[in-house]
């Protein structure tokens, strides 16, 4: 059987369709259509955890969102969510659950010796405890209150499920699928209007699924049936149960969490996306997000047993289950009544009515009168007894001004005590949409007031707590918001009928005295159950002098915890006024932030993850670099060969043999990823000018010139060859990381500063494939491929153009090189770009030609002390710094120009570019490494020692074949005056020796370009 | 000699990959590989220029942001105030470059053959805004959007242009060469959920 409390008739549950699941071990069964929450009730399981600090038992308070103690831990291995409220817990066959809270056990719990402990667990316990010895934290404090603190544990394993992100736009967005949600999602989408119903419930019809109300003389399940039907057939509306709309952003940004698996367990369809997150722009938002009943603030009103009267109409109802078997109702207000006669319907014993107002008069309690119900009014509950569940309650007379009880006690036995203290209306999306919000004394709870975005609330949410009154309100919300959204005239349809009982008023009781000294009660009156605080500790942190109720929050941790307080806040700041003498108007409301219910980390992430992290860029020619076992890096989001190890070969042994290639024979390398910016115009060249520090003005059609720019502030900025393509036209290269900001930074000078100049800047990077011919063997290769191609120096000069055929592809060839060695850099359409890389390896191969990637290029360019940008350079570094005076013109202007002017740029300790020259030839310094003038007198290591004047740091290191030793670049205080001295790298346990040399290390005469 | 050479279209590793993806009467995903793309800049406030460009295209550039005119063989994309993307059928590239740069000849224009660039992805089906909207935020509602609308928008994490070739639905994705094997294999993915038997 689905368990023993399971009533014989009712509920929105499968009789016939039971569901095998264990918590903490135990096997259980349910029902479909059960909660976890529900089915541990039908099997007399009230008790699921412990406090936070006093690890009291801790029993099912709640039905649904608002629920503080019934955390769990759901599902094993990868798949498991820690942090699920078991309210929101679908059955399914299988699951498996475990309290968080308590250790082994809920039944046992060693924990429990913490409330031994309780005199010292007060308000701002963290603050006062374990501020001394110091060392102590580190050792004691933390470790115990990490392993207290947190609730669940979060997987080990990837998370084995998907995730995916939805867009939407919707003229109305309703949050909420209550009577007040479906009324405006049917007046709205009547009109045609693009309609979103979201509602965090598996089904649709929000309180009305517990409660046993009747629209036009019929249930009222019917009338949701129809409208959730009628909204179904309607192709513009788009509705979403299981989706918890769970933040409010700017512009009617709303993000949903639509758990779209979670109810069928690990046996989802695989590749079936588990949960959902729906990103809606929506013109037009109706809030109907219902209402959360308030607890009272009794002694010992936590105990396992002790439910919101709410709650226990819907496990009554919506599940058929009897949350007990001799029930107490305790309540402020008419509305409580409502669950005395479910409890009375179901068969349960009602041991009494509990009022707190001294003479109740509404029209359910002359109906709980008449059905021979005990009212106690003016009365209230000052205690509770039971070890594990509630085993009984004291009942004593309230004074007339709610401060003090009377009389003698009087003992009612039950197992179940329903509490209500009056409706919240769940205002925390219109908060955070920037909403404000107002006391209303009457009904005393905080409703919305003036809107900050198009929103407009609707029914409980907004304070309206009738069925007559919810249905009205969300069908003219409805209607409004598609009207403003620009469908229908606004007209509401009509209401349907509803029978409104005469409720008389709530009396607000924000506290119940024990009979207790006053001074000395509240520490047994809970108000927030998740986060363990008592009445007492909100007026321990009044009396220290911390009135604000943000400040409260933080001090006491109310509303800290995971359910942000739902059913905690109000009766906290309620109590923080009266401890402070202030209307609870004048204390308002602490900040209502994103999420609504927590929200996992899967969710957020989507699909960004493993091959969809980031996109990976690649060149046309990638597939030949995999498939010869290249050894890639990335490069910005490309992925770039770093080298090609044959077999047995480490990067050392590569790289050292591509570089030999390069130099004693012929290599390629895929050099498609430079940037490349086409530029046109008549002022092209002027532009030039400007951009770069040298001059372009006189370079002829057809020659190439290396470029530099600098910032505003006079720094290097990027660097690269650009060629006059025609008188009007230059294609600019720019280094591979920096393609898209130094087009960005063309256009904003070109748009902003100089709209005058005639020139139009245009992306080609992605047009062409490059492949570099590069060593003294290069012209062997192209010439056969390129046979119209004059290839000697007089024929194609370096640092020159031609167009020709390579390998039957029409290609732009550039006689340039970043290794010294005589190089062709040939570009052809990228489609082609494979089809040139094979050709041309299939030409070098008599030749032995060897990719290489760009490991070996940046030996090969450091050996010629070629800068890197990003890597010589940091932002403070100035073509000068870089001992490039040569590329900064002293006749024209250019960005940077008047920076470079600064005294500052020409300071001779400024850090200047030099070479270095290990001590030892077979040392490699670690690039990063600090410099200093003199060798230290220890060896550095972990423990502080005397501040040692760095003047450097090294940029680039390697080991060379060509110079059969390694060498390295630097920047160094002074470096250029500084030539042969020696500086030192003190490195953890040794210190390593270099001579500051020239940093050029090979052909500094730049022979080898010409072959 | 050139036609002898091979072209490799950047998603050439892809397409039984897109075509498996594609899921009957619900979206279908294929590359439209070496569309002809010329790029296209030149001052849209002088009426000599539009008309001139114009006359290569067979139809007026459009002049409204993120529309596209079409006319012949040929489609014209807005980019910006002063730029278009002109694409035709593969091959065409040479013919229309040519063609704009005799039409255009003396003006300060900007026309570069960006063919290879980008390539296309087909997006179509009634599941295909489903689709793009897992990744982008753009609102392709047929009340929003349609045919002979364009954008330039973010799909997942890659930038693409996006024109909507018919009311099918139809889209055309343009993607750099070099982010399209990402975008297809992030497509694949998004239509996952309609290959599996639903809950």
């Amino acid at each position: 059987m689905s368990g023993a409390f399971r009533l014989a008739a009712g509920g929105r549950i499968d009789r016939a369709a039971p569901l095998r699941f264990r918590f903490d071990g135990r096997p259980y069964e349910g029902l479909k259509g059960d909660t976890l929450a529900s089915a541990l009730l039908a099997n007399g399981m009230h008790l699921v955890g412990r406090s936070l600090k006093y690890h009291r038992p801790r029993g099912i308070v709640a039905a649904g969102a608002d629920e503080p103690n019934a955390i769990v831990q759901v599902g094993e291995g990868a798949w498991t969510q820690p942090n699920a409220r078991a309210t929101e817990v679908e059955l399914y066959d299988g699951l498996v659950a475990r309290n968080v809270t308590a250790w082994p056990g809920v039944g046992f719990d060693l924990g429990a010796a913490a409330s031994l402990l309780s005199p010292l667990l007060v308000a701002g316990f963290y603050y006062k405890t374990f501020m001394a010895p110091g060392r102590w934290w580190r050792r004691l404090y933390e470790p115990a209150l990490r392993r207290m603190a947190g609730l669940g544990r979060a997987p080990a394993a990837p998370d084995p499920d998907v995730y995916d992100k939805r867009h939407a736009h919707a003229d109305v967005l309703v949050v909420g699928a209550g009577p007040a949600g479906l009324a405006a999602a049917l007046a709205a989408a009547r009109t045609g209007a693009r309609v979103m119903l979201a509602d965090e419930q598996a089904e649709f019809g929000g309180a009305l699924l517990s409660e046993g109300d009747e629209i036009d003389g019929r249930p009222a399940l019917e009338w949701v049936g129809r409208a959730a039907a009628e909204l179904a057939s309607l192709p513009e509306v788009v509705p979403l149960p299981r989706a918890t709309v769970f933040g409010y952003y700017d512009h009617n940004y709303l993000a949903i969490a639509e758990r779209r698996a979670d109810h069928l367990g690990p046996g989802a369809p695989p590749g079936l996306a588990r949960r959902r997150l729906w990103r809606v722009r929506a013109r037009r938002v109706v809030l109907a997000t219902g209402a959360h009943e308030r607890p009272l603030v009794f002694a010992d009103n936590d105990r396992p047993g002790v439910m919101l009267a709410s709650a226990v109409r819907a496990y009554l109802n919506r599940y058929a289950v009897a949350p007990g078997r001799r029930a107490v109702v305790f309540t402020n207000n008419d509305d409580a009544y409502r669950t005395a006669f479910d409890l009375a319907d179901a068969g349960i014993e009602l041991a009494a009515v509990v009022d707190a107002r001294s003479h109740p008069a509404g029209e359910r309690v002359g109906e709980a009168r008449r059905r021979g119900i005990e009212v106690l009014a003016g009365s209230a509950l000052t205690g509770t007894r039971g070890r594990r569940r509630v085993a009984a309650v004291e009942v004593r007379r309230l004074d007339p001004g709610g401060s003090a009880v009377e009389g003698p006690a009087r003992t009612l036995a039950c197992d179940l005590v329903a509490v209500s203290g009056g409706w919240s209306p769940a205002v925390h999306l219109f908060s955070q949409s920037q909403g404000t919000l107002r006391f209303d004394e009457a009904r005393a709870c905080f409703v919305p007031d003036r809107a900050a975005q198009a929103v407009r609330p609707a029914g409980a949410a907004n304070g309206t707590f009738t069925l007559a009154g919810c249905l009205a309100e969300g069908l003219a919300a409805g209607a409004a918001a598609a009207r403003l959204a620009g469908f229908g005239d606004g007209t509401a349809p009509p209401a349907p009928l509803v029978r409104t009982a005469r409720d008389g008023p709530i009396r607000p009781l924000w506290f119940v005295p024990s009979g207790r000294p006053a001074a000395r009660d509240g520490g047994r009156h809970f108000v927030d159950l998740q986060a363990d605080v008592t009445a007492a500790d909100i007026r321990l942190a009044a009396r220290e002098g911390l009135d604000s109720v943000e400040h409260v929050k933080r001090y006491t941790a109310a509303g800290m915890g995971t359910d942000q307080g739902k059913t905690a806040n109000v009766n906290a700041l309620a109590l923080l006024s009266q401890a402070v003498g202030r209307p609870i108007a004048g204390t308002g409301t602490t900040t209502f932030r994103p999420p609504y219910t927590p929200v996992g980390f899967g969710l957020l992430a989507g699909r960004d993850r493993g091959e969809l992290f980031d996109p990976v860029r690649v060149t046309p020619m990638h597939a030949w670099h995999v498939a010869h076992g290249a050894v890639f890096e990335d490069v910005g989001q490309w992925k770039r060969p770093l080298y090609y190890p044959r077999a047995g070969e480490d990067m050392a042994a590569a790289v050292a043999r591509e570089c030999r290639a390069a130099r004693g024979g012929v290599a390629a390398l895929d050099a498609t990823t430079l940037g490349k910016i086409d530029i046109r115009g008549p002022d092209a060249a002027a532009f030039l000018d400007r951009v770069y520090t040298n001059a372009w003005a006189r370079l002829g059609l057809g020659q190439c010139r290396y470029g530099m720019m600098c910032g505003q502030d006079g720094m290097v900025l990027d660097d690269g060859v650009t060629t006059r393509l025609a008188p009007d036209r230059f294609l600019m290269t720019t280094t591979t990381g920096n393609a898209a900001r130094v087009l960005d930074w063309l256009e904003e000078w070109l748009q902003t500063e100089w709209p005058g100049l005639r020139v139009y800047c245009t992306s080609v990077t992605e047009q062409w494939a490059t492949v570099a011919i590069v060593g003294p063997r290069a012209r062997e290769v192209l010439g056969p491929l390129a046979p119209g191609l004059a290839l000697d120096n007089e024929g194609f000069p370096f640092m020159t153009l031609r167009e020709a055929e390579v390998a039957g592809i029409p290609a732009r060839v550039f006689r340039i090189s970043f290794t010294g060695e005589l190089s062709f850099e040939v570009n052809v359409p990228a489609w082609h770009g494979l089809a040139l890389w094979e050709a041309v390896m299939r030409a070098g191969e008599p030749f032995g030609i060897t990719p290489y990637g760009t490991e070996a290029m940046h030996v090969l360019r450091a050996e010629k002390g070629f800068i890197i940008v990003g890597q010589e350079t940091d932002g403070t570094v100035t073509p000068l710094d870089l001992g490039m005076d040569w590329i900064v013109s002293r006749t024209k202007d250019f960005i940077g120009k008047r920076s470079l002017l600064r005294p500052d740029a020409s300071r001779p300790d400024r850090k200047q570019l030099v070479g270095l020259l290990p001590e030892d030839p077979g040392e490699v310094l670690p690039e990063g490494a600090q410099l200093v003038a003199a060798r230290p007198a220890r060896a550095i290591g972990l423990k502080a020692g005397r501040p040692i004047p760095m003047i450097g740091h090294v940029t680039s290191s390697y080991s060379s074949a060509a110079l059969g030793r390694s060498f390295a670049l630097a920047l160094v205080k002074g470096g250029r005056g500084r030539i042969g001295a020696t500086v030192y790298a003190p490195l953890v346990g040794r210190t390593l020796a270099a001579r500051i040399v020239e940093p050029v290390f090979y052909d500094r005469e730049g022979k080898r370009r010409n072959g | 000699m050139a036609e002898a050479t091979h072209k490799r279209s950047p998603l050439a590793d892809l397409a039984a990959g897109l075509a498996g993806a594609s899921v009957p009467g619900r979206v279908s995903l294929a590359e439209e590989p070496f569309l002809a793309q010329i790029d296209l800049r030149g001052d849209a406030a002088d009426g000599g220029f539009r008309e001139a460009a114009g006359g290569v295209i067979g139809a007026a550039l459009p002049l409204a942001p993120n529309t596209v005119a079409q006319g012949g063989r040929l489609r014209a994309l807005w980019l910006g105030p002063d730029e278009w993307l002109i694409v035709g059928p593969e091959g065409s590239e040479g013919g229309i470059e040519a063609g704009l740069k005799a039409a255009l000849a003396g003006r300060h224009v900007s026309i570069v053959d960006v063919s290879a660039s980008r390539t296309a992805i087909a997006v179509a089906g009634a599941g295909a805004r489903e689709v793009l909207a897992k990744g982008m935020g753009l609102d392709l509602h047929s009340r929003a959007f349609g045919p002979g609308r364009s954008a330039q928008a973010q799909l997942a994490r890659a930038q693409v242009i996006l024109e909507q070739v018919s009311g099918e639905p139809r889209f055309r994705l343009f993607v750099r060469a070099s982010f399209a094997p990402y975008l297809a294999r992030w497509l694949i993915d998004a239509t996952a959920e309609y290959r599996i038997a639903g809950p």
